[in-house]
Parts: C-alpha cells; structure tokens; sequence
C-alpha cells in the first residue's frame, strides 16, 4: 500500500515551517493556522461551510491535486467529534427558542458524514464514501476501511482522511473535563515539568493510498494497527512486538519513532517505558506540541511521517541521515492505541 | 464476485418490540409501532407521531444490565447486542477475534440536550456525567465492554445509511481473517435534535406516513437498534446451529447530488443496488423480495422507486417498506432492516407496507399490502439511503446446501 499524496491543515502552516521553526503558542489551545481557501475550492460553496468542512474538504483537494486524482476510488473519512460548529448551534438554538423557528442549514450540516459528502460533491464522485465516527479510533477506522478496500481490489486508488475541530464551547467542556494545562507555557516545552493536562488541537490531513508504487510518491504503508483499553503496560508492548514482528521488521531497523506524548506527566508515563524496553536506541520525533492534543491526532502524525520519509528532513534530528522506516505509536488518553508503519519507496 | 459471510443470529428492539419474537409478531399482526409522543418530552408532543420503543430508560436499564443514567442510544444497542449474541447460540467468545461495529447519528445527544439547557444558562452548571457519553462512539464502547468485545471496536456515521455500512464492513474484515466474528448494526434513540432537524426540513408526517403511495406526506421517526452476527467458516462449522443466512453482495455509493435531497433518477441508489447484485453474482431476477429504503418523504420514495423501475425492469420482485411499522430509526435503519431481511429469509417472510393506498404515479408498481409466509425466499435486498448521498445496498442470501 502507498501513500501517492498527503495534505494537512495544521496549526503548523506547512511542513517546510516545521523544519525551519515550529509555529509557536503560548496557550492551551492550538488552532489551525488556515489557508487561502478561494485557492481550492469554489468561492460559492466556501460561503455555506463551516469551519470544519472548509479544512477538511481543502486538505482533500490538496491531496487530490497533488496526486492528480480525479475521481478517487473511495472517499473515506474519520472524525471524534463531527461538526461541532453546527451542532452547537443548531442545539442552541433549538434551545433558546423553545424547539419553535428553526431553520435546517445548521442541521443538515451538523451530521458527522458532511465533510466526506462536501468532498464527493465536489467532485460529483458516486463511488464509495465512508465515514468512521469513534473516539481515539476514528481515522484508524477508516484506514482499515481504505486498507481491507484496496486488499478487496475494488478500487485502485482510496482518499482516506482524519479531521476534528476545536469550537469556543468544545474547549470550554473539555476543560471542564480537565484535559488541558491551566498554565501551559510554550508548545516548545510541552514534554518538560511534570504539570496536569495536555494543550488542545486540531486538524485536517488527507491522504492518497494506492494498490501499486507510483513512482512520484510519499511512502509505502506496510502497516496499521490498533488495540483497545491494554489491562497493563505489558500487553502494550506485546502489541507493539507482536505488531513488528508480523512485518518482518525488529525495533533496531526502525530509523524513527514518532511519539505521541501530549505533555500530561500520567498520559506520557507509558511512552517512557516503552521506549526503555522496546526502543531504547531509536532516534525519536513527538508530534503534538506541533498540532496539539485531538482524537484525530494520528491523521496529523501520519501526514508529518509521509512528509519526512519523503524528504528525508527530520524536524528534531536536524543531522540525522534520511530514515527508511518510521514507526507512529500513540494512544488516545491511554484507551486507544495505533500503530503505523512506514518505510521509504 | 466475492465469498458470502455467514450470519449465524439476529437481534433486534423497535417500536414494535423488545426482542425478535416480538417484532415478528407484530410483522405479522400488522401492528404499526407509532404512537403519540410518550418517553421523549418535546414541545411537537402533540403534532408529531412517533415510533417509540415502548420503555423507559429505567426499564430499559434494568433490561441491558446497565446504568439507567447512560444514553437510551446505548441501552437500545446493549439489548439488542446481547440478544444476537443468544440469537447465533454463542456462550463465549472466548479464543476468538470478536468485533464489535456499531453504528449511530448522533451518540449521547440525548443526555446532551439536557446538559446543554443548564449549560446555556450557567456556562459552569450542567452534569458532566450527562456530556461523557456524547461521542459516537462512546455508545459503542459501553456495549463492547460489556459484552467483553476487546479485539475491534469501530463506529459509523453516514445518517440514514450507517448501519447498513457497518454490517458489510464488518463482512469484510471476516473475509480478510482479521475476525472471528463481528456484531454489526446499530442504534439511535430519538432526540430532539433531530426531530427538530428533520422538522425544519419539513418532512415529518404529522399522520402515520405511507411510504411509497402517491399521496405520501413524509416520514415518521423511530427508535431502536438492530443486529446481526456475521461468523467466519471455522466458527460456523464449531456453532451448534447452522448459520441462518449469508451477506452474499453489498455496495456502497454516493449519489453526489445534494447534502438532503436525493437526484430524481436516484444514481446513488440505482448503483448501490446494481453493485451489490455485481458482488454477489446475481441477476435483479434472483431477488425475491426488498426490504425498501422507503422513508415516505416525496424525494426518497419516487428516487428510490426509479431507481428499481430501472434495474429490474419489467421484473419487479415483492417489496416493502417496514418503516410503515417501525418508523425510520435513522443510525439503526440498516442494522433493524438486516434484521428483519434475515428473518424473511429464514421464515419465508414478505412484510406488508402498511397504509398504502395509491400507487405511485411514476412507478409501474406497488408495494406488498399483507403479510405472507411459507414463501420461497433465496435472496433478498436491503436498502438505506441517507444524507450525504451516502447509499448503502446489502443482499442477504439463503446458504447452498
């Protein structure tokens, strides 16, 4: 399986920007920092999108236009949370008006399959379209989707993506929850101190898988894999050692860890152990002081994968020589855990 | 062509019943399951009909085996889950790779709405413990650590088509040996999000709706969850029973014409349907009888209607919309669809299309009035159709001796 093409919306501009110096923030929320839409899509459908659906169905065009696909065999997406924007408002309203003079817009656009349907309409493509709505698991559902896909020889090539978005309201509850740092400092120095909590984020990232090496591509998938609620730290491990050895591959011929700490000191304590037991002479990269902490935070890893195997450029190793294999371990809020594996094509 | 899945049980909870007997029963007698408003308190209570699933959430509670203080979404799904699981004759799950592939429209928005009406008057007021569940796929989670599903859990959310969505996904991932088995449907209680939602589109039947009649006025909304056991070859052959049934095709496609409306010619349906009966290796002459999509909104029935008029044309198979007993269970449709196209295989079953009384103009036929058993029934077709243009067709197939 490869990866043709990968776009992203991300509190980082753009991968040359990571490289060069990583956006900085001060705060406990990280938003995107948002393109020239009226470059990718038309200025007519840009008006009746929310937020949401304008990053998602940009970085899909993105990644279109870079894979020069026109008709992509699958649309598949991946989301926790939906369309927050306009679930909010249309409950609100609802609300405060007592369930009387409503109006539909903030409805229709609210359920969870309306970035996956914008992008299909779009292109007017009538083929596949999916989309995966659970927590952590959320764009991992639809990579097996686009992966059992492809394996069914269905489709030649499949857009699969992973977007979430961050409203006034959504930080506001989840602060509640006490997910995010209260007093944060710079994004830079997420992985430092021992404080509660984690910064917010959020995204877009679309990809283009196919069956057949392309020539002109990112990266070849050689695997995915998830597991739910590990009792213990051992099992953790035994699905990463499990995970690699079904590839053939042994942790010292990975060339880079990508890591998905999120600064929480309880969240983190399982990286750390890890990479003692599994990884313990592997050069390692974290993600999330880069896009924040978000269900969907994969999406954003694998993009930052694609991006460094095919540039050979490692944000945090700026010497190191240009990795062949990339292994992506993360776990949502120590329930979910993925993994990636990537190597150069 | 592809290798058909075996499906080894079925369960199901609607408005017009709690378990499979019940809703079998109903089938049968004609009993539709709207009603005027009862469990979910709304200011439409007296204008709008709905298909309730006859229990309260503390009743419902004490039946899943769960706290009553959790989303009705999940405590549909548990009942329903646990029942498919008996259904199929499995004890344990044990040794094998279980899946567990629900789907839903909304997640917890039921206990959501209640948070967010103290939440919009007190940014700092509102139960945590109502908000906790609001993620689709919180719903599924409470079900699969229940029922001890650790191996593979995943949500859908397409709208109207989710459930249809996770059944043949769920197919695939057997198919591939990645599982054992899988439990795959779903559930939505009603909210009033969406009985607003769908309010404001103005396709709400404040009469009990007649889908696919010429006079048709719009759909009525229900609630409940539906599903199916899908097993690999191994664990068929280890099950006491013989497998009921098969998925033998199934397709998926958008009709790409509207974010709500469906296109006149209804392409999305028209290659839903054709590209299951590709999958399965059938011709539209094998199909006995479709379980419809039918909603009873003017734009789904005549799209979905001409979409048939064009695939089978000239050989139209027995059809109706069992919706006109259940309402349409949005997230659960496809999920309680599958159920009820199981059953009419194993059974030999055609449901009627209640209340039907005039043909559609622009359609050379009509749905089935009365029930009928003792049919042969080999092959049957599943429709859900959704926003987004997401269209989903399944074939359910009785196993070759």
């Amino acid at each position: 399986m490869y990866i043709k093409a990968a776009a992203g919306i991300s509190p980082q501009v753009s991968f040359e920007q990571i490289l060069q110096s990583p956006a900085s923030y001060s705060g406990n929320r990280l938003n995107c920092a948002e393109p020239d839409y009226t470059k990718l899509i038309d200025a007519r459908m840009i008006r009746r999108m929310s937020r949401i659906i304008k990053m998602g169905v940009a970085a899909a065009k993105d990644c279109l236009q870079q894979g020069d696909v026109h008709d992509p065999g699958a649309i598949i997406t991946g989301t926790a949370y939906g369309c927050l924007a306009d679930t909010e408002l249309f409950l609100s309203k609802m609300i405060e008006n007592k369930e009387e003079l409503l109006t539909p817009t903030a409805f229709i656009q609210s359920t969870h399959n309306t970035v996956g349907a914008q992008i299909a309409l779009m292109l007017k493509c009538h083929n596949y379209n999916n989309t995966f709505v659970h927590r952590g698991f959320s764009f991992e559902g639809a990579m097996l989707d686009a992966i059992t896909l492809l394996k069914e020889n269905a489709v030649e090539n499949i857009l699969v993506g992973g977007v979430d978005e961050i409203t006034d309201t959504s930080h506001e509850l989840l602060s509640r929850f006490g997910l995010y740092k209260q007093h944060p400092g710079a994004n830079i120095n997420l992985y430092e101190g021992t404080s509660k909590g984690t910064i917010a984020g959020e995204g877009a990232a679309f990809f283009l898988l196919f069956n057949q090496p392309s020539g002109n591509g990112y990266a070849k998938l050689d695997g995915m894999d998830t597991l739910y609620k590990p009792s213990s730290s051992g099992e953790v491990a035994g699905f990463i050692h499990d995970f690699l050895e079904r590839h053939n591959t042994r942790a010292e011929d990975i060339d880079l860890l990508i890591s998905g700490e999120n600064g929480d000191a309880h969240n983190d304590k399982g990286y750390k152990e890890l990479k003692k037991q599994l990884f313990v002479n592997v050069a390692t990269q974290s993600f999330k002081h880069l896009c924040g902490e978000y269900p969907t935070a994969t999406a954003f890893a694998l993009w930052l994968a694609a991006n460094i195997i095919k540039t050979g450029k490692i944000p945090a190793h700026s010497k190191m020589k240009a990795p062949k294999k990339i292994l992506i371990y993360n776990h949502y809020l120590t329930i979910h855990h993925s993994l990636y594996l990537l190597s150069a094509c | 062509m592809t290798k058909p899945v075996s499906i080894a049980g079925v369960g199901v909870i609607s408005a017009i019943g709690n378990n499979v007997q019940e809703n079998l029963a109903a089938l049968e007698q004609g009993k539709a399951g709207m009603t005027k408003m009862e469990y979910l308190s709304s200011a439409h209570k007296e204008k709008l009909p709905v298909a309730e699933v006859k229990m309260d959430n503390i009743a419902l509670a004490a039946l899943a085996g769960m706290p009553a203080y959790i989303s009705r979404t999940a405590l549909l799904s548990a009942i329903a889950a646990k029942e498919a699981l008996q259904n199929a004759g499995i004890q344990s799950l044990r040794g094998l790779r279980s899946g567990f592939i629900s789907a839903n429209t909304v997640g917890g928005m039921d206990k959501t709405e209640d948070f967010f009406a103290d939440f919009l008057n007190d940014s700092g007021k509102g139960r945590l413990r109502n908000l906790v569940h609001h993620e689709c796929g919180a719903a599924t989670e409470l079900v699969a650590d229940m029922l001890g599903i650790k191996n593979y859990v995943s949500t859908i959310s397409t709208a109207c088509s989710s459930s249809a969505n996770a059944v043949f996904f769920a197919a695939r991932l057997i198919k591939q040996n990645i599982l054992d088995i899988a439990i795959a449907g779903g559930t939505d209680s009603l909210t009033k999000f969406t009985l607003n939602g769908f309010n404001t589109l103005m396709i709400l039947d404040q009469q009990y709706c007649q889908p696919f009649d010429e006079n048709r006025r719009g759909l009525n909304l229900g609630e409940g969850a539906g599903y199916v056991v899908l097993v690999s070859d191994k664990v068929a052959k280890a099950l006491t029973q013989a497998p009921v049934c098969a998925l033998s095709g199934y397709c998926n496609a958008n009709d790409a014409y509207h974010q709500t409306a469906s296109s006149p010619g209804g392409t999305g349906s028209y290659l839903a349907m054709k590209g299951a009966l590709a999958q399965s290796g059938l011709k539209p002459a094998d199909i006995d009888y479709i379980n419809l999509h039918g909603t009873g909104t003017q734009n789904n029935d005549i799209a979905e209607g001409t979409a048939i008029k064009l695939l089978f044309e000239g050989k139209y198979p027995k059809m109706s919309s069992t919706k006109s007993f259940t309402g349409h269970t949005l997230g659960a449709s496809g999920g309680i669809e599958a159920v009820f196209s199981v059953l009419a295989l194993q059974h030999g079953l055609i449901y009627p299309n209640l209340r039907f009384e005039t043909q559609m103009k622009g359609l050379p036929f009509a749905p089935e009035t009365v029930f009928r058993k003792g049919e042969k029934i080999h092959h049957v077709l599943s429709n859900s159709f959704g926003f987004g243009g997401n269209c989903s067709s399944l074939i359910f197939s009785k196993l070759q001796a």
